[in-house]
């Protein structure tokens, strides 16, 4: 019976309707409609990508770091909080100039931030006491989750900035 | 598949299917229908616009996608002033009125040029706050402001450093306007929000923040030097009300965040995602609530040194501090306190707080909890009962990972002229109108 309802046409344009239904109850605003676009079409390739070759190290590693220093405040989701902490998905600081993001990671960030024309209360700390590699781990960690996609960021290109900033 | 397409029993069952999609549509489109209990021709939402509430209470979606709204305060007929954190259209106040009777507003107007939170009335002046300033509008005979370009300026100059920069403001209806100041730190950290980093000593924030101040409601462009710390040792009110039965005001402070993550050794997450309490003060003047010395235990019901001064997660301390009259789970963030007087609702909700909580993000990586508004009965001033959850659903989900994904998150409270409850929402910028409508 099951499989016989679920191939019907019928049925199928019945859940047509009550999708078309649903999407019209929820209340999303166009920008928050064009970065699930984005995420899905990102995560989908990241599968693919996953797929074929095997996942970085960094991830594993980088996933650890991000729970212990980072979660609390930017969430399991990258979405950080509304007007208190920065999100780092699709964001410029997080996926643009490594350096920038090393420099934040480094020496915390406390001038009120404009991310996607919002600016966030919350002061973030310094990590400077994390290594080179964890420092690397975690920012290529963050550069390839919530449907992010950039290059990994290694532990020489954190000293150098380190260097720079002492 | 020709054979499954026309048997009977098949057509009885898409028919039905359809019929179920059908109506669920026309439910979701209409969302206002009238309730044929009420008495008047309010627009009670068949489905209280997705919210849970008692028995015999209906919710009205008076407006929505108004922008964050935060703070609001309702005219004595039935006109809402609504205060936005951030501009919309240039514009940080926004007046609904509903010219009809139904209940949704149907006519909007909007001025201020400054963002912010505090909004309050009076029968002849409407306050409203940006994050370092208050001002006065004058209003007309109707409660409508004559003045939307050029208020006056009654406090300036106070702090605004980001974090906790929102300034609530209250009256004690003998002169006097009182705003918080919330304390531009987590815990008064000499680095903020650092494992290890010991707390200040004296922690210096208390000198212009982390506090109730106290200003004359009349005089113009006081600072500081011309008004009085009225209450210290709070890290950052933003839900107060000035309790008429017993002359009192009543602050929500928003207690410290990340006990784990800056003492892992002390805390667990499972602990750090319910402690300390969000805590209900009553204060005189010259009070201290304790911050950042001591945190609110409502597991132990102690007042705890906060482990930024020496504290272990059990060490009492703050002799001197005020205790609580009511403790909330941690991280909820209360964001408006409203004392009933109205006589729409039954009896016991009478003089008893009603309590807007804006839903927590320091509970990760546990659920996020509190997107709703609570009830804490009260007798001669004082909580004569429990907390309890009066409206609820406003996330528009069962479990909320993130504050991110909430659609709604409760901000704002007040009584209209019939009694009725109003709520804020500066998520999806929604005013709901809570009635009860049971005979």
């Amino acid at each position: 019976m099951k499989i016989r309802l679920l191939s019907h046409p019928l049925i199928g344009l019945m859940f047509l309707l009550l999708v078309s239904c649903n999407s019209e109850k929820k209340k999303s605003t166009e920008t928050e409609s064009d970065i699930k676009v984005q995420e899905t079409s990102a995560s989908a390739s990241a599968k693919t990508d996953e797929s074929q070759q095997e996942v970085p190290a960094f991830m594993e590693a980088g996933k650890t770091v991000y729970t212990q220093n980072c979660l609390v405040c930017h969430q399991s989701t990258g979405s950080g909080v509304p007007g208190l902490n920065p999100p780092l998905k699709d964001t410029k600081y997080v996926l643009g100039e490594k350096n920038q993001l090393i420099s934040i990671v480094l020496n915390g960030s406390n001038k009120g931030l404009v991310v996607k024309g919002s600016t966030f209360a919350n002061a973030m700390p310094p990590f400077a006491s994390l290594s080179n590699e964890d420092i690397a781990n975690v920012t290529s960690y963050i550069r390839n989750s919530f449907g992010n996609k950039a290059e990994p960021i290694t532990p020489e290109e954190v000293e150098t900035v380190r260097a720079g900033t002492k | 598949m020709t054979k499954y397409l026309f048997s009977t029993k098949n057509f009885i069952y898409i028919t039905c299917l359809s019929l179920v999609t059908l109506t669920a549509c026309k439910n979701d489109a209409s969302d206002k229908t009238e309730n044929s209990e009420a008495e008047s021709n309010l627009a009670i939402s068949s489905n209280n616009a997705d919210l849970t509430v008692p028995e015999g209470f209906g919710v009205i979606k008076v407006a929505d996608s108004l922008g964050a709204a935060r703070h609001i305060a309702v005219t004595k007929d039935g006109g809402i002033y609504v205060k936005l954190n951030q501009l919309k259209d240039g514009k940080g106040i926004v007046y609904l009125q509903d010219t009809d009777g139904d209940g949704v507003a149907d006519s909007t107007s909007t001025f201020a040029d400054y963002g912010g939170t505090g909004i309050y009335l009076t029968n002849d002046n409407l306050y409203a706050s940006s994050d370092q300033e208050i001002f006065r509008y004058k209003l007309d005979s109707d409660q409508k402001v004559t003045n939307p370009d050029s208020p006056d300026t009654i406090v300036t100059g106070l702090i605004n450093r980001r974090q906790h920069a929102s300034k609530s403001i209250t009256l004690d209806g003998a002169g006097n306007i009182y705003v918080n100041i919330g304390a531009y730190s987590n815990a008064c950290q000499v680095e903020s929000r650092t494992p290890g980093s010991p707390g200040m000593q004296p922690c210096t924030i208390l000198d212009s923040a982390g506090g109730i101040w106290k200003f004359n409601a009349d005089r113009l462009k006081q600072t500081y030097g011309d008004g009085t710390r009225y209450a210290t040792g709070l890290r950052n009110v933003v839900g107060l009300d000035w309790n008429t039965q017993n002359d009192k005001l009543f602050v929500m402070q928003h207690g410290r965040d990340q006990l784990h993550t800056l003492f892992p050794d002390l805390y667990d997450e499972k602990t750090s995602a319910v402690l300390p309490a969000e805590t209900m003060y009553m204060l005189n003047e010259g009070d201290d609530a304790g911050w950042p010395y001591i945190y609110y235990d409502q597991q132990k019901e102690e007042k705890i040194v906060a482990p930024e001064y020496g504290g272990d997660g059990v060490k009492t301390g703050g002799e001197n501090a005020n205790d609580p009259v009511a403790a909330f789970p941690g991280h909820m963030a209360p964001n408006a306190l409203l004392f009933y007087t109205g006589d729409m609702f039954p009896e016991r909700y009478k003089n008893g707080a009603f309590i807007a909580f804006h839903g927590s993000w320091n509970r990760a990586p546990e659920p996020q909890e509190g997107y709703m508004v609570a009830f804490v009965p009260f007798e001669n001033g004082k909580p004569s009962g429990e907390y309890e959850i009066f409206a609820n659903g406003f996330a528009g989900m069962e479990t909320v990972e993130s504050p991110g994904d909430a659609a709604h998150r409760p901000t704002g409270l007040a009584q209209g002229p019939d009694g009725s409850l109003y709520v804020s929402d500066d998520a999806g910028g929604t005013i709901y109108r809570i009635v009860y409508n049971k005979k």
